[in-house]
């Protein structure tokens, strides 16, 4: 049978704010346990939750980037169930009032199109702490440092068709937060973590199947592995004739499995009720738009625009806006050297090679924007060559792993002694020079035919920059001697 | 509406309450004529009134965005009856 795949992404994204969503601790990762967890988050008695201001805008910001409803008036309530890492005995969230509706992103796929995916809602709510199991004399230790962290909940429609359309989503919506500024994106800290809501049906059929839940899947890589893992354990129970639990499961990237995370299924009774301790939040419209005006360039419209206005192709300016750091890295170069190809063929060849090659983030990039795009405006204006600008490309990397400073983009190509003759006096003594010593070339030249005078020409080309060591600019080179042979013809 | 001797149990359950068994009946008619009183409210028409989440008719105020919290976990974890390293210690949870 053909089945069809149906797959809902729910994504926490913890905001960057820096105190906690209901209290005045810090938010700071890599604290010492238990040091940054207040009263209100360890949830002793007589205590009472205040609402952070900045992890309201975040909220709303979210929001309006991804053009949905906002809730104007939105309500807190209580999640309830027993776990240690969350005190309270009930988690802070919103359920039948969250501050963001339906709204849409469009994702970008591998054949080069797009697909709009609806979101169903985004809510705030707090984060738990955390539960370290290693041995503490057989108990559990608990770290509620997380405690009280802002969260936004990120909930796709069940509209996602396969793994690779999960990933390209999850990978938008990162690009979307990190872009607002109102999440770190740092994966492997838990920053961002994915919930992916997976079933099959029978193509055709409109009814969903059973799904499953996998819980907490923290890479992009994990996602499509645990996504497809997930589809094929589905398919064969279903084709097996057999059916699908509604669970939630774990993915296990070594076994490259799931596996059901409950000993006993116990259906879910969360029990929600209106938080009594928080009032229903009320935003205007004037309160909407001023947020809407601090939106900045979000990916899609930087893409656009770098393909619009500075020529890009639809790949390089999809490759060069995906992240925040690299979009900003590649317009502070492009700014620096005012060539965006130019910088385009740098950023995603020579940099990201080296970066990849070397495991380094472009946030750790040992070249500063502003010292690539001053490199690159010296291949402009004929200082190096393409060649010599590889040689200070290395030289930058090798100075920027260290603590020095070091030297600047000019210097660096004097003391290389990379810097072309540009100077036509110069290049002229060398030509004639070259000309007086190969007589025999030259009377070849003259006597062949003129179509093929071109391809002679390269005798000569080569012979002056072996004179000027390498040094000489060959556009200048190519000139100069074009013009002196033609003059003897 | 009547809550047999299940559904106290799993009540119970829920909010981690040990109660013994020969009080459920007790506990499932009192729970069930307190649902009863409830129930009573359906009775009220609230065609075109708005649900309610506070009695009052204030709204949520915020704080700032400010860190005004220090370490205080020494004193926070006093009353812990177990701890090792800086973390509360509790029962192993793994599921």
């Amino acid at each position: 049978m053909e089945w069809e795949v149906v797959i809902g992404l729910e994504i926490h994204a913890q905001l960057a704010t820096k105190s906690k969503i209901f209290s005045g601790s810090s938010t700071a990762f890599g604290a010492d346990a238990n040091t940054q967890a207040s009263l209100v988050d360890l949830g002793l008695p007589g205590v009472l939750p205040v609402f952070n201001e900045e992890a309201l805008a975040m909220a709303v910001k979210f929001g309006t980037a991804i053009d949905a409803e906002i809730g104007k008036v939105s309500v807190f309530d209580r999640k309830n169930y027993f776990y240690p890492d969350s005190p309270k005995g009930y988690q802070t969230t919103q359920l039948h009032h969250p501050i963001v509706g339906m709204g849409h992103i469009d994702i970008d796929l591998e054949d080069g199109t797009s697909r709009r995916i609806n979101v169903t809602r985004a809510h705030l709510e707090e984060d738990a702490g955390k539960s370290l199991h290693e041995d503490f004399s057989g108990m559990s230790g608990i770290d509620l440092n997380r405690a009280g962290t802002p969260l936004i909940e990120i909930v796709s429609e069940p509209e996602i068709r396969n793994a690779k359309e999960a990933v390209a989503y999850f990978k938008k919506m990162h690009s979307i937060v990190t872009y607002l500024g109102i999440c770190d994106g740092n994966l492997s800290q838990g920053s961002m973590r994915c919930d992916c809501n997976v079933s099959l049906r029978p193509k055709g059929q409109e009814e969903f199947g059973t799904r499953t839940e996998i819980k907490n899947v923290n890479s992009f890589r994990f996602v499509e592995q645990a996504i497809n893992v997930e589809i094929e354990r589905q398919r064969d129970i279903l084709e097996d004739g057999g059916s699908i639990t509604q669970e939630t499961r774990l993915f296990d990237a070594n076994k490259m499995e799931t596996r059901s995370m409950r000993s006993k299924e116990v259906a879910n009774d969360y029990r929600y009720f209106p938080c009594p301790d928080l009032l229903p939040v009320v935003i205007d419209d004037d309160y909407i738009e001023a947020i809407r005006k601090t939106l900045p360039e979000l990916p899609d419209q930087k893409k656009q625009r770098l393909m619009d206005e500075q020529g890009l192709s639809e790949y390089d300016a999809g490759v060069l806006t995906a992240s925040r750091e690299l979009a900003a890295y590649f317009e502070d170069v492009a700014v620096k050297c005012s060539d965006y190809k130019l910088a385009a063929n740098w950023v995603m060849g020579e940099l990201s090679a080296a970066l990849n090659k070397n495991e380094v983030e472009i946030a750790d990039s040992p070249i500063s924007a502003d010292n690539l795009g001053s490199m690159i405006a010296r291949i402009k204006d004929d200082t190096i060559s393409g060649k010599g600008a590889k040689s200070v490309f290395q030289a930058l990397w090798e100075q920027g792993k260290g603590d020095q400073k070091g030297d600047n983009v000019d210097a660096l190509i004097e003391s290389l002694g990379l810097k072309q003759v540009s100077d036509s006096g110069a290049i002229e003594g060398i030509v004639d020079d070259v000309l007086a010593n190969n007589d025999g070339q030259v009377q070849n030249y003259i006597n062949a035919e003129p179509e093929k005078r071109g391809k002679m020409i390269g005798f000569f080309v080569g012979q002056v920059m072996k004179a000027s060591k390498g040094s000489a600019n060959p556009g200048m080179v190519n000139k100069v001697l074009k013009e002196k042979l033609d003059a003897k013809c | 509406m009547a809550l047999d001797r299940s559904d106290v149990k799993s009540i119970a359950d829920l909010a981690r309450l040990a109660i013994s068994d020969e009080n459920i009946d007790k506990y499932s008619t009192e729970l069930s004529s307190i649902l009863d009183l409830v129930e009573q409210m359906n009775a009220v028409n609230t065609d075109g009134v708005q649900p309610l989440a506070h009695p009052t008719d204030a709204v949520q105020r915020l704080r700032a965005d400010v860190v005004t919290e220090s370490n205080n976990r020494e004193k926070y974890m006093a009353n812990a009856p177990a701890q090792e390293e800086g973390l509360f210690l509790v029962p192993k949870v793994v599921e």
